[in-house]
């Protein structure tokens, strides 16, 4: 009986696997050092504050994240006065007004963090036709999730390997499907100055923004580990309980 | 199966209400003194765990469906939302997604546990038919379900499976059409798959209790395939089974808790978080892992309305195995030659499932073909053959004979032991 249920339950586990890997194309995204893996892993919000600057300073020029409202980063340590600051430093369209017209004012922590173009074609004019995804759900829509991420964030290449001809505005990356791609490579050293005095090496930067990311995507992930812990552990303990009551039962069968 | 007796209840209301609507006798001979055979291993609690994932998947999915919006512009940001902003929304939408394949886990060995027993011949027929018509039913369920979150996966996948019809001669795109509610995938298709998704399920539970029905007219299958021969052979369905099963759900709980709350997208497809385009196709259209085996027989054959005939044909052979299998032995304790082809289809279905996660070209459009002929053999060929050429093994004379007597290790508590080992 053991067996067919483990191979049952292998088969499951190897068809998810098949399915996350087919459409990796064969590139192999190296993996990293994520304090948010493993079981009782959980973000690391100075490291996650951190992308949240790259984000604010670099990739909010071109990319909205627009799932997300701006209270969110109070998972990231940020207290209500600075998330009111932050909030306070977006200009939000609201309206309309009594008279009928929309108007710009400054944002609260509920508002969502407005995006840099007013809709995906003027994203596009603006962006040699290509149109920079929504980051909300970054980190969950990409295989490899935030390794993925990172790979991708240090994997532009300046000048492309022999062979490839990259079509005019296009860059190389080498982990992008196709490895060409509209993204100019954005992460320079000491391109930002952290807050914090972490050097802002490009390899720093990729880790903290792919930290970000995995955040927002998925703000309540902290959360609903810590509540798996306690819930896997007390449907042990039932079940250690309902298969002593169960021998016990059974053992007065003649 | 009347070993029942008519119940004495205490409570006056339960009495007065018993004796106008024997609801309470009715429960207590279906529920309390059923006799189970003694003999029952642990693969007969995965029939409880489906039912209980189906009571799961209806009470999450009532809360999400408070919170979702049917409409393409808004129905993807409507799920962020639920997993952003609504209380417990996140957990809520993954119990519900997860949900989804740990009840498919359950089902599929449900279903080949009655394989291996021969749960589904004479006198179960029809409790195997109502099985089949189930998985039918969670089939589209799900298929809809997958399509509600308005993602690319969703899109691509509806597209693709309505597709599906316009291979029928004549009636195929009208049909198509139909179903669209229009001439592509869009907001009608979404609707109206919203109204079916929140429908099926109670269909479900309809076949769901005509399934116990059935059931508890023949009585439960066991391990050696023969009939119960009286209260000996049997065990009260309370405390005995209520207590093995609840261990079982219980345990079940945990693997699937494991998944919810430490991999909750692993099942999933990360394409399914980008809101769906109808100018793009993503670079492979993959459905949920509980169909690939289907799939790789879909595109196994070289022709549209083949493969949809044969993708359909393999849920329809299940339903004509009752015929198909001519012997009169159920267990394959009993049956040397069928147990090792049971285990053959047991990879085979396997294979295809790997086969249909993979491109169909080159060597996984070869390996689902020959996957998807073996399939048909078995059930079609080798299933009539083998049951008038096998020489079974002498069955027991009574399920408590080897319980009691067989093996000389049966001490206290160990009871159903020795059918474990199968």
């Amino acid at each position: 009986m053991r067996s067919l249920k483990s191979a049952i339950l292998s088969a499951a586990f190897a068809l998810g696997l098949a399915g996350a890997a087919q459409a990796s194309e064969a590139v192999h995204i190296p993996k990293q050092e994520w304090s948010h893996s493993g079981v009782f892993g959980t973000i690391d919000k100075a490291s996650a504050q951190r992308g949240f600057q790259i984000y604010k300073e670099v990739c909010s020029t071109c990319h909205s994240a627009k799932l997300v409202p701006i209270r969110t980063l109070a998972g990231i340590g940020f207290n209500e006065d600075e998330l009111k600051a932050i909030a306070a430093g977006y200009e939000v369209q609201a309206g309309p007004n009594d008279a009928g017209e929309m108007f710009m004012r400054p944002g609260i922590p509920a508002d969502r963090f407005p995006s840099p173009f007013p809709n995906d074609n003027a994203a596009r004019a603006a962006n040699n036709g290509a149109l920079p995804p929504d980051l909300s759900l970054m980190a969950k829509a990409r295989v490899g999730g935030e390794d993925y991420l990172y790979a991708f964030l240090t994997g532009f290449e300046e000048n492309p390997p022999e062979g490839v001809t990259l079509m005019p505005g296009m860059n190389y990356n080498k982990y992008f499907p196709g490895h060409q791609v509209g993204m100019p490579n954005i992460l320079m050293p000491d391109g930002v100055t952290y807050a914090d005095g972490t050097p802002a090496t490009v390899q720093q930067q990729a880790h903290d923004i792919s930290t970000f990311l995995t955040f927002i995507a998925e703000p309540h992930m902290d959360a609903r580990k810590q509540m798996g812990v306690k819930v896997i552990l007390f449907l042990i303990v039932l079940a250690g309980l309902m298969y002593a009551t169960k021998r016990k039962l059974w053992s007065t069968l003649h | 199966m009347a070993q029942a007796h008519a119940p004495q209840f205490k409570n006056p209301v339960v009495k007065w209400i018993d004796s106008r609507l024997p609801i309470f006798t009715m429960l207590d001979h279906e529920y309390n003194q059923y006799p189970m055979p003694r003999n029952v291993n642990y693969l007969w609690a995965f029939g409880a765990i489906a039912g209980i994932m189906l009571v799961i998947m209806i009470a999450t999915g009532l809360v999400l469906a408070m919170q979702y919006a049917a409409h393409t512009t808004i129905a993807f940001d409507s799920v962020e939302r639920i997993m952003r902003d609504v209380n417990y929304g996140w957990l809520l939408r993954y119990v519900h997604a997860n949900g989804a394949s740990m009840f498919f886990i359950a089902v599929y060995i449900h279903m080949f546990r009655g394989l291996y027993y021969g749960s589904y011949k004479a006198p179960r027929e029809i409790l195997w038919i109502l099985g089949v018509l189930i998985l039918l039913a969670m089939m589209a369920t799900a298929f809809m379900g997958y399509v509600l979150p308005w993602g690319q996966m969703s899109f691509w996948g509806a597209t693709v499976i309505t597709n599906l019809f316009s291979a029928f001669p004549l009636v195929g795109d009208p049909i198509v059409t139909w179903l669209w509610g229009g001439f592509s995938v869009d907001n009608p298709t979404l609707n109206r798959f919203f109204a079916l998704h929140f429908l099926l399920p109670f269909v479900l539970l309809g076949l769901v209790i005509l399934h116990t029905a059935a059931l508890h007219v023949s009585g439960s299958n066991n391990p050696l395939g023969i009939d119960a021969k009286g209260p000996q052979d049997t065990v009260p369905f309370n405390p005995y089974v209520t207590i093995k099963d609840g261990f079982a759900v219980v345990v079940f709980l945990i693997f699937y808790a494991a998944f919810v709350f430490f991999a909750p997208n692993y099942l999933g497809h990360p394409d399914n978080y980008i809101p769906a385009n109808p100018l793009v196709t993503p670079a492979h259209i993959v459905p949920e892992w509980y169909f690939l085996p289907f799939y790789a027989i879909l595109r196994a054959i070289p022709d549209k309305l083949g493969g949809v005939l044969a993708m359909f044909g393999a849920i329809a052979v299940l339903a004509a195995l009752p015929w198909l299998d001519t012997s009169k032995v159920r267990s394959c304790k009993f049956r040397p030659i069928y147990r090792q082809f049971f285990w053959i289809l047991a990879i085979d279905a396997l294979v295809l499932g790997y086969a249909g996660a993979m491109p169909a070209e080159g060597v996984w459009l070869l390996v689902a073909r020959i996957g998807t002929a073996y399939y048909f053999f078995h059930f079609l060929i080798l299933l009539p053959l083998l049951g008038k050429l096998e020489r079974p093994l002498p069955l027991p004379a009574s399920i408590c004979e080897p319980v009691l007597k067989g093996g000389g290790r049966v001490a206290a508590g160990a009871h159903a032991k020795p059918m474990e080992k199968a």
